[in-house]
């Protein structure tokens, strides 16, 4: 029996009591890629992802993280997945390994001493780990996030904003990371991010938003040459004002 | 509900608790404030008690009914409010989301909470028990054995207040977070805290002896003024507590499921 795909989205639908958030998309993720999710404020980004995470429960339609039904099913697999969010913060009281620690053992991670050490190598965190994680600045902040992300090694890893607050070096040092990472885990990364630079070198494939629905979806190049653009910054403002300003009082 | 909804962990209530102990470690105003107002709250009345005492003869009789309801109603009060303050420092610390997502059942979540309420409250009553012993001779452990089963009355019902009112913060946001201040002190006119039953209207007294802590109150006055307790009144305690406790479960349930539909649990500001 082939393995379940990391992710899977069909048909889903949310309406907050008459407000439509996302209106019958449906796609599905390979295993080990990393796919960008973009699109306006008020498209549908953060329910999507949410939904996956099992945070929100779709109004219909179905999604699948892998193999089982969020959030009916969510405990089978949530030791597998991991997120990172500006909507969420790690504790700002606790220091960076007591944060470390706790998320640790909250994921069953094994010999978590070794774990929390070798994240403060591979997130040049190691002179962070005892000092307290709202003492931190933003971009070391961010760091810590990812970390939590990592600590459980997930399978599939959602993103929201990673890089926003890092300077342009430790932005692209945290975008090689991942790079490796998803690809010596084999890991599915689902990144939602207004930047196109990130999107254009991260991602294998483009899911575009708008008002809820899938605008486009293909790879960054097929996107570039069907719109006649040279950067995926005009493709997404090709798309998003095709039909006047997106109303995000609609959403 | 499948049995993984159902599957408990000690290691993740166990991570838990160790993120509420760094916390409180780390902040001494968190530990003083869990000595302060019990500290004041005993004194006063202690000393109000010590006045009528020189000045009555039935509360001469009825020596320390005040201080001991004093100290009853702290268990009550600050049990449920050290359940509701460590769920509200995931709220204040947007940490909420985090636990959520992660593999944290909510009964590992909720026996995280209870364990912790106990913690905060034995840090916050032992110094206060034994300043009600330097002061006014009044010694609550000489309750012995009726001091656990009021204490374990008592926490039982903190416990379902803090339970209901964490899933009510879930689903509506920190615009509910009043209740966990304010929803303990509808109990003290209704459960006779500091007066008999009979004390009531007729038409209320129902009303209190529907309210578990009442049976505790009443019986600590049956015990420090006619040396008598009363095992009857802590087994209908325990009855009223187990209904209550399964309420408290089920509408946090409830509302969580509430709060997924809605989408509360990424919100959860005001």
């Amino acid at each position: 029996m082939p393995a379940p795909p990391p992710i899977a989205v069909e048909r889903l639908v949310k309406i907050y009591r008459t407000v439509p958030a996302v209106g019958g998309i449906s796609f599905t993720l390979k295993p080990g890629s990393i796919t960008a999710l973009l699109g306006g404020n008020g498209a549908g980004k953060t329910t999507t992802i949410a939904t996956i995470m099992g945070l929100v429960t779709p109004t219909s339609g179905k999604v699948t993280v892998l193999g089982a039904e969020m959030p009916r099913q969510r405990y089978r697999v949530l030791h597998r997945m991991n997120f990172e969010s500006p909507y969420v913060e790690v504790p700002m009281r606790l220091t960076v390994r007591q944060n470390m620690k706790v998320f640790g053992k909250l994921y069953g991670v094994d010999d978590l001493r070794a774990r929390i050490e070798q994240l403060g190598r591979e997130l040049n965190l190691t002179d962070l780990l005892d000092r307290p994680t709202g003492k931190l600045s933003s971009g070391q902040k961010t760091r810590v996030a990812l970390a939590k992300a990592l600590v459980n090694n997930p399978d599939v890893l959602l993103l929201d904003e990673p890089t926003a607050s890092l300077d342009p070096d430790t932005a692209d040092w945290v975008r090689g990371h991942l790079e490796r990472y998803c690809r010596e885990r084999h890991a599915t990364v689902l990144l939602a991010s207004h930047n196109m630079v990130e999107v254009e070198r991260l991602c294998e494939r483009v899911i575009i938003m708008k008002r809820g629905r899938i605008e486009d979806d293909d790879t960054p190049a097929k996107l570039l040459a069907r719109y006649g653009r040279r950067t995926l910054e005009e493709v997404f403002l090709d798309v998003v004002r095709s039909s006047g300003v997106e109303s995000e009082a609609a959403q | 509900m499948s049995a993984q909804d159902i599957a408990f962990s000690p290691r993740r209530v166990g991570a838990m608790m160790l993120r509420y102990w760094y916390l409180l470690r780390s902040s001494w105003p968190r530990l003083l404030d869990l000595v302060y107002w019990p500290t004041v709250q005993m004194l006063t009345w202690g000393f109000l008690q010590y006045y009528i005492a020189n000045n009555a003869g039935f509360f001469a009789r009825a020596g320390g009914t005040f201080i001991g309801a004093v100290l009853l109603w702290d268990i009550l009060f600050r049990g449920q409010l050290g359940f509701s303050m460590s769920f509200l420092e995931e709220m204040w610390s947007r940490n909420i989301g985090n636990l959520m997502m992660s593999p944290l059942r909510p009964f590992e979540f909720v026996a995280a909470l209870m364990v912790m309420s106990v913690v905060r409250l034995s840090i916050g009553a032992v110094p206060v028990t034994l300043l009600a012993i330097a002061f006014f001779g009044f010694n609550l452990y000489a309750l012995g054995l009726a001091l656990v089963a009021f204490f374990f009355n008592l926490m039982l019902t903190s416990w379902a207040v803090g339970i209901f009112v964490s899933g009510l913060i879930l689903r509506n946001g920190m615009g509910a977070e009043n209740f966990a201040w304010s929803i303990m002190f509808l109990f003290m006119p209704l459960t006779c805290v500091y007066y008999p039953v009979t004390t009531l209207p007729a038409w209320l007294q129902p009303v209190a002896w529907a309210l578990p802590p009442t049976y505790v109150f009443e019986g600590m006055r049956e015990l420090l003024i006619h040396k008598v307790f009363r095992g009857d009144l802590m087994l209908d305690a325990l009855g009223f507590n187990a209904l209550f406790f399964a309420a408290g479960v089920v509408a946090f349930l409830a509302l969580l499921r509430s709060a997924r539909r809605n989408g509360s649990l990424m919100q959860t500001g005001e």
